[in-house]
């Protein structure tokens, strides 16, 4: 049988070696080393930094890969290579981010005083005398806020119907489609929706007030949540509904104990990151918020200010012939504290992940 | 209070798909009764199908007529929910709840019903069950401790546990050896020998020796050909079936001839 032919032991000369050749553990650091010189000779003959830079860049990925490929073979010279390119990749995605972390803390932080925090935008800050973004603060907080209660619990029910309730029926699947045409909203129309809205329910022609924002938000953030606690009550294994069911559980007591809980980390994290999404959302805002100087917490009524519309009406000042200083420190500012809410939030997300998730030690 | 069931022209589908055809039993009260047969012959589906398990998954429905101590178990008025809770089930994969500590998966029954007892009841509740489980000895000391945490013979032992903590009259076990070793599995079976006397119980079990020692009664399932639904092909009293079947594939197969 020709099985048994293929079955057969191999010979000594037939086995592949287990050992080979391999690089010096300095040899990236050799490497490295004689490329940046490339590219530093590259750089002394005339040429750009930037030729300089991808001179070295190339000496790198052709030195290694070359060397390795002599040596060690083409399994770990491909491995080497492709190892470079993820680098590269990688180091790319990460300097704007770096770089743009860096100005804003850089030109924020000496702007970040307690008085700048604690003061609002009354008074003579408008001739550049103090100023702060404390209306502003309690603004963001205040209609994101009231954004997250009325998104959370719609967006946690749907996402419980479409996973428990509704597998593969009519109802849920026009729900999906919508869910997923609502994530396509751009931000501006759901100001326009918000106002609208507002033009109907209050009859005046120019509606300002805080709870339009917040439902503008809530517009945005709806299918954020939704999808994200879809996908986490997904993840629950039908094996623990099927558990509990045969433990004599109904199956709404299987979502709340079982289900939710098991699924609480994914949950709590997916919706801190939507409310993070929605915090820093300007253009719905300015067209129903309109522009505040100071703290106003009453959502039903006036304008209210939040940090992202902030800055953008302040960019307007920025060339102002006297006051154009004061009011490009104020943008640096509050542009660092609103990445500061939105980096806590998510971290606040990672926190929650950790502490919730099942615990498998022993 | 043990209950007898009795089967008669089961069909069972997976949405169109027809799994299991034409199954015809009676289970007797107080007894053991073993499901054999080949992989993918229909065994779970059979068992699930006995305490209204099958029809959680989408789709899946049956024909045909089950009825618990005469009170038909498929009819519009019965709630699947009360069924299950005289009826409990050990899957074919451990399957402890990743939240819960050990204790809390043993008390799972009562807890997520809430039912209200006294701590010293459940803290009862939880080492009988554990030691008819005979896990008691392993965990004793790490009662808090997650169940996610145990080997998979252990979770597989405390949800027999959890199954049988809630004092089913029925108790529907798929292959509930499979992950374990020799001395858990004599453990199990001793449990199983010690449960008859107040439950009917109900095994699926790839292993013919297990068959053979605790079962009062063994049906045979196999297909007829690849892609034909599964059958009963024989239902008798488990010495009969070992020594002289009426059916010449019952035999092949118990005398490992083919499957
Ligand atoms: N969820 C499901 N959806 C569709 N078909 C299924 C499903 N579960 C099982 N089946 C099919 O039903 C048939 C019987 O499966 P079942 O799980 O009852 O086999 P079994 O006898 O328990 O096998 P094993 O010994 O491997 O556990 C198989 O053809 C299987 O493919
Ligand atoms: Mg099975």
């Amino acid at each position: 049988m020709s099985t048994t032919t293929d079955l057969k032991t191999p010979t000594p000369d037939q086995l592949e070696p287990l050992m080979g050749g391999t690089l010096p553990r300095v040899a990236p650091l050799l490497v490295g080393v004689c490329s940046v010189a490339l590219g530093a000779l590259a750089w002394l003959l005339g040429l750009s930094p930037v030729v300089g830079v991808v001179v070295a860049w190339l000496g790198y990925v052709l030195g290694y890969t070359v060397w390795s490929r002599s040596v060690e073979g083409s399994r770990k010279a491909t491995d080497a290579l492709m190892r470079t390119l993820m680098w590269t990749a990688f180091v790319l995605a990460m300097l704007p981010l770096v770089s743009l972390i860096w100005t804003v803390v850089a030109r924020g932080l000496p702007v970040l005083t307690p008085q700048f925090l604690n003061d609002d935008m009354s008074g003579r800050a408008l001739l550049g005398v103090g100023g702060g973004i404390y209306h502003a603060i309690m603004g963001t907080v205040m209609v994101t806020a009231i954004a997250a209660i009325i998104a959370v619990p719609i967006g946690l029910f749907t996402a419980i119907y479409l996973v428990e309730y509704g597998k593969n029926n009519r109802l849920a699947k026009v729900i999906t489609f919508l869910v997923d045409v609502m994530t396509g909203i751009p931000s501006i129309v759901a100001g326009l929706f918000a106002v609208a809205l507002f033009i109907v329910v209050t009859g005046d022609p120019l509606p300002r007030l805080g709870i339009g924002g917040a439902i503008a938000l809530a517009v945005l953030m709806l299918p954020t949540v939704i999808r994200s606690v879809e996908e986490m009550l997904k993840l629950v294994p039908d094996d623990l509904r099927e558990a509990s069911y045969a433990l004599g559980v109904p199956r709404w007591r299987t979502i709340v104990k079982v289900v939710l809980p098991t699924a609480v980390a994914g949950i709590v994290t997916g919706i801190t990151l939507a409310i993070a999404r929605v915090a820093g959302e300007t253009a719905p805002l300015l067209l129903i918020l309109g522009t505040a100087r100071v703290a106003n917490w009453n959502p039903f009524e006036g304008p209210v200010q939040t940090l992202p519309v902030y800055i953008f009406q302040s960019l307007g000042q920025t060339t102002h012939f006297k006051y154009g200083e004061i009011w490009t420190d104020r943008v640096w500012g509050a542009a660092l504290f609103l990445i500061i809410i939105v980096m806590s939030l998510n971290l606040v997300a990672r926190i929650i992940g950790k502490a919730f998730a099942p615990k498998t030690g022993r | 209070m043990a209950k007898s069931i009795d089967v008669s022209d089961l069909d069972i589908y997976y949405g169109d798909f027809l799994a299991v055809e034409g199954v015809n039993m009676h289970i007797k009260a107080r007894s053991v009764t073993a499901f054999i047969g080949p992989s993918g012959c229909g065994k779970s589906t059979v068992l699930r199908s006995l305490n209204r398990m099958h029809e959680v998954i989408p789709g899946a429905h049956v024909q045909g007529k089950v009825t618990v101590d005469g009170q038909s178990l498929y009819d519009s008025a019965v709630d699947p929910v009360a069924v299950r809770r005289q009826i409990g089930m050990v899957f074919q994969r451990p399957n402890p709840f990743p939240t819960m500590s050990i204790y809390e998966n043993v008390l799972a029954g009562n807890r997520l019903n809430s039912k209200k007892m006294k701590k010293t009841e459940a803290d009862d509740i939880v080492e009988r069950s554990l030691k008819g489980a005979n896990l008691w000895n392993e965990v004793k000391d790490r009662l808090d401790k997650p169940g996610m945490g145990l080997s998979g013979g252990q979770q597989q032992r405390l949800c027999i546990a959890r199954a049988i903590a809630v004092e089913p009259q029925v108790l529907l076990m798929d292959e509930p050896c499979s992950a374990l070793d020799p001395i858990s599995t004599s453990a199990i079976e001793d449990l199983i020998h010690e449960l008859k006397s107040d439950y009917t119980i109900v095994i699926v079990t790839h292993n013919m020796q297990q068959a053979a020692r605790v079962s009062d009664e063994t049906g045979f399932f196999n297909l007829k050909a690849a892609g034909q639904p599964g059958h009963l092909v024989e239902f008798n009293a488990t010495p009969k079936m070992f020594a002289n079947p009426d059916n010449e594939a019952t035999e092949a197969y118990i005398s490992g001839r083919f499957g």
